[in-house]
């Protein structure tokens, strides 16, 4: 889902970064509140699996992959405004020295999967967990589905980006300047590859990941319960 | 930070098995390089062929020049972790109040 430079227009990478741009100052202001000295390390090393987890590209039936991303596990965690800033940061270092996900295109990629995908697997994880103790399975099953709503909203979000472009920006003729699909084929495809494949990884990965917390140090979720007041 | 030792193993370990993501052959989605559209549409899009290279990342596609790929793979998830922890603590601390409770591990 990390789309490189040249698939979209500038004009569509501006208007993403100026959609991420509030975002991230909301993001900035809300940590102040929440968090702490102690949080500060916890959202390192979950923003970290997030960098890694995308590393696990799992095949998708027809020839592509696919990858979980771990942005919903933050939110459930940590809340969602730590998730916005966690996982824009693995995004842009993915972008800056791994040249995955562009650098013109870092808002869109950032909007996507930094803004969409967890505040989509949060509301979803809310709905489905409500005020469960953490102790309930209804809050790691929440969290799962929440994360495989919120995985599969940010591929639309990114199939209706690279869509929209052959209908925007081409040539007089009509020839596409930039991403050449519309989005009767980027839509089906970038579902497909997320409901049958990465949805499911980010949901194993999100309720597993709670899964052991649970077990090996429950009492961290446990404060992070008293702690984090999204 | 002695708290989470778990978890920093956790990173440790799952770099470590990273170059399992190699396994799965093909392109991610919308993620091709740019001569593959020649064969997929037969032309490249001429602003796409303008702006992909407008950033050229020193460890390009996780590989690091000099080493085979499951070593640079390895490598790259290291020093990627490395460098999301460095931004999001410097993030983290710069945002932090440090009168708040203590979260245990």
């Amino acid at each position: 889902m990390h789309i490189p430079d040249g698939y979209l227009s500038p004009q569509t990478c501006g208007v993403m970064y100026a959609a991420v741009a509030p975002f991230w100052y909301m993001a900035a202001r809300k940590l102040k509140n929440t968090l702490t000295t102690r949080t500060v390390p916890l959202l390192s090393i979950f923003s970290a699996f997030s960098f890694v987890i995308m590393m696990f590209n799992a095949p998708v039936p027809g020839g592509t992959t696919a990858h979980a991303i771990g942005g919903t596990l933050i939110a459930v965690l940590l809340g969602p405004w730590a998730a916005v800033m966690g996982v824009s940061a693995a995004l842009f270092i993915q972008a800056l020295f791994f040249g995955d996900g562009g650098i013109l295109t870092f808002g869109a990629n950032a909007f996507n999967m930094a803004i969409v995908l967890p505040f989509m697997g949060y509301g979803v994880y809310r709905l489905i967990a409500g005020s469960a103790d953490k102790n309930a399975s209804r809050y790691w099953i929440g969290a799962a589905i929440g994360s495989y709503v919120g995985i599969n909203a940010a591929a639309l979000c990114a199939a209706i980006e690279f869509g929209i472009q052959p209908l925007l920006f081409h040539t007089a003729n009509g020839t596409p300047l930039y991403c050449p699909y519309n989005l009767s084929q980027t839509i089906p495809a970038m579902l497909f590859a997320h409901i049958t494949v990465a949805g499911v990884a980010e949901a194993v990965v999100t309720g597993g990941v709670l899964i052991f917390l649970k077990k090996s140090m429950p009492a961290l979720l446990a404060d992070l319960r008293k702690e984090v007041q999204p | 930070m002695k708290d989470f030792k778990k978890l920093w193993i956790g990173l440790g370990i799952l770099a470590v098995l990273s170059p399992i993501g190699l396994l799965a052959s093909g392109d991610t989605w919308g993620e091709w390089g740019v001569e593959a559209f020649k064969k997929m549409v037969g032309f490249i899009p001429k602003g796409l062929a303008r702006f992909s290279g407008f950033w050229r990342a020193p460890l390009a596609d996780y590989g690091v020049p000099g080493t085979g790929d499951v070593l640079g793979y390895i490598i790259s998830a290291f020093a990627g972790i490395l460098l999301v922890v460095l931004a999001t603590w410097l993030i983290g601390k710069g945002l932090s109040r440090k009168d708040k409770g203590d979260v245990k591990g």
